[in-house]
């Protein structure tokens, strides 16, 4: 009965016997693990379509609702907080997953002759991710999306002549306001999506059509004169059926990535949600969501005078060299041939990583909340001295200055400040600023500046404090 | 159609009907995306108005004090909510004369705080730190914290409504 129900549908439909060619079409032997990525991509991708639809039947977008929607849906919708925990580990695997898939293909030189429109496609689709992440984040509408929303406009009026217009596409009008939210969900949700599919369906299209790579060897030259009937040749010979052969280590990894993220958004649960997006709120910390870290740490690091190259020109640049990179698409694929291809990708992770641990310290952030300074660290009962310790909180100095521990990293250390600075030469710094740091001439009377100067004096190993 | 199928129409009917289709299919086509792009593209074209808002009496305020004030943008859509609220720093420098200076930082955009003891206002993002006239005074701001025209009217200090300052 089902049988003939099967084979009733398949004359009708053909649906069978496609989905079986794909499965058993002939694939390279030894694949192995390297080429689990991809796929991986594909499923995290699919959960956050399910969960990214179950979000959508609650969240509100709108500027003024969005909040409340998403504190709805954490705290008392069924499932509510497991969904946005997933949809917020499922987005950050599908970030870390395409990284590692995009890497793994340009070491392995799968973007050569004759795949290099598989490279292109899934160029695009890495752009897309970032996109979605983006915008993904914003959709999270709490005071930290309002600024980011703000920070991400006025990084794209860096840009010359058009700036200043794609600043007001971003904020949709002059200001953030009603306008603002809804037009990223309808990105986020419709249009970046409906590309993302396509562009999925393209690049399996063309994996289909050319193969997967094969492990690349070490001095085999990918030559377009005979590549396509060696490669034929070699299925013909050793090639293995996709299904069950290569795919269930696809299964198995998918499955690890979809276990991890539910695990994570059970342990961890979803960002907690900032103050409410009110943009006169101005006891903000704006920091962008992880897989962006590293780029705020590179506006916060890169000397002023290359800022604006770097903010236009960086994606700018990015971007071609991903879209012509298929321009060397004959040679060896093997990276033992290619060792300048593995320098740069340790090099582009090695950058992102130590950008990324720099973001999250923003050593260059005043600290607001830091406390006065307690007296085990004043040391001294002298009242010009304590009165100095009293200035260096109340003053600001403390912001981003430190004192045995307790201050900002902006500005140097002073816990030792009298080994390397004579006391006149520090009552002249807090008068006359020096590079990054204000001048207190106006701010501070001579005598607030003497206590300091007198408290900062007793700030030294060699100094009599005990 | 294959290639090669015996068409019954002359050849000059062919191409005239094959034109035919492929202008009609880009008329489908630019309806379905004309208006669309259009529609995305219109804060481009959007005036928006700028209006007065008030932010306290005259007295209330006093001088030689910055103090935040919050004020409603120019013509909020009902639906902006909190969003529809804009801050600036206000301080009253003698009995008739106010600045008003914006909370965006000249660098990306992020809020500055005003630190009264110290006498400057600070960026909690990257960093930057400018004088309490407006000027920078550390970090990475390219230029001095703009300001919102401000003017006394009928004993209330008002602003008025601008765009984020961006470059």
């Amino acid at each position: 009965m089902l049988r003939r129900f099967l084979s009733w549908l398949d004359d009708r439909s053909g649906l069978i016997t496609a989905t079986r060619h794909v499965l058993e079409h002939p694939v390279p032997p030894r694949t192995g693990w390297w080429y689990v990525f991809g796929s991986a991509t594909f499923i995290a991708f699919v959960l956050q379509v399910a969960t990214g639809i179950a979000l959508a039947s609650s969240y509100v977008p709108s500027s003024g609702q969005a909040y409340e929607s998403l504190k709805f849906i954490t705290e008392q919708a069924l499932l509510g907080r497991l969904l946005r925990g997933m949809h917020f580990f499922g987005a950050s695997a599908m970030v870390l997953l395409i990284g590692i898939h995009v890497s793994r293909t340009f070491l392995m030189g799968a973007f050569k002759y004759p795949r290099e429109l598989n490279w292109l496609t899934g160029a695009v689709l890495l752009l897309l991710t970032l996109a979605l992440a983006f915008t993904g984040q914003l959709l999270r509408w709490d005071q930290n999306a309002v600024w980011s929303v703000i920070v991400g406009a006025a990084q794209a009026g860096r840009m010359p002549i058009v700036g200043p217009d794609i600043a007001r596409f971003i904020l949709a009008g002059d200001t953030i306001g009603g306008a603002t939210l809804s037009r990223f969900f309808a990105f986020h949700v419709f249009f970046i999506p409906a590309i993302v599919f396509a562009f999925v369906g393209l690049h399996l299209v063309l994996v289909l059509r050319h193969g997967i790579s094969e492990r690349p060897r070490k001095g085999d030259r990918v030559d377009p004169a005979t590549y396509r009937a060696d490669y034929a040749a070699m299925l013909q010979g050793e090639g293995v059926p996709f299904w069950p052969d290569a795919a269930w280590r696809d299964v198995v990894f998918g499955a690890a990535v979809v276990a991890t993220i539910v695990l994570l958004a059970v342990v961890f649960g979803p960002p907690a949600l900032d103050k409410p997006p009110d943009p006169s709120i101005l006891e903000a910390y704006p920091r962008p969501d992880w897989y962006f870290l590293w780029y705020f740490a590179v506006l916060a690091l890169t000397p002023h005078s290359l800022e604006n190259f770097i903010i236009v020109a960086g994606p700018l640049v990015f971007g071609a060299v991903l879209l012509l990179l298929p321009l060397a698409n004959r040679g060896s694929r093997s990276v033992r041939d290619r060792p300048l291809a593995a320098v740069l990708v340790v090099f582009i992770w090695t950058v992102i990583l130590a950008f990324w641990v720099a973001g999250q310290r923003a050593d260059w952030s005043p600290n607001f909340e830091v406390p006065s300074l307690p007296a085990s660290v004043v040391g001294s009962t002298d009242s010009t001295v304590v009165a100095g310790a009293r200035l260096f909180h109340e003053k600001g100095c403390e912001y981003c200055h430190a004192i045995d521990g307790y201050g900002g990293k902006r500005g140097p250390d002073l816990s030792d400040v009298r080994s390397r600075m004579p006391p006149d030469q520090i009552g002249a710094r807090i008068t006359n600023g020096s590079v990054n740091m204000p001048a207190f001439a106006k701010t501070l009377t001579p005598d607030q500046v003497n206590m300091l100067v007198a408290f900062l004096a007793t700030r030294g190993r060699s100094s009599s404090r005990q | 159609m294959e290639p090669g199928t015996p068409s019954d129409l002359t050849p000059s009917r062919r191409r005239f009907l094959s034109r035919l289709s492929f202008a009609l299919s880009g008329f489908i086509g630019a309806v379905a995306t004309v208006p669309v792009i259009g529609y995305l593209l219109s804060p481009l074209t959007r005036k928006q108005p700028r209006v007065w808002r008030p932010v306290g009496p005259v007295d209330s305020f006093t001088i030689g004090q910055t103090v935040n004030v919050v004020f409603e943008d120019a013509s909020p859509l009902p639906w902006a909510g909190v969003t529809a609220r804009t801050a600036a720093w206000l301080r009253r420098d003698d009995r008739e004369k106010f600045t008003a200076f914006t909370v965006h930082c000249t660098h990306l955009g992020c809020p500055v705080r005003w630190v009264a003891d110290a006498q400057l206002f600070l960026c909690p993002c990257h960093g930057g730190v400018y004088y309490s006239d407006g000027t920078v005074s550390a970090g990475p701001p390219p230029r001095t914290l703009p300001q919102y025209p401000v003017r006394v009217h009928n004993g209330q200090v008002e602003i008025l409504t601008s765009p984020i300052p961006i470059v």
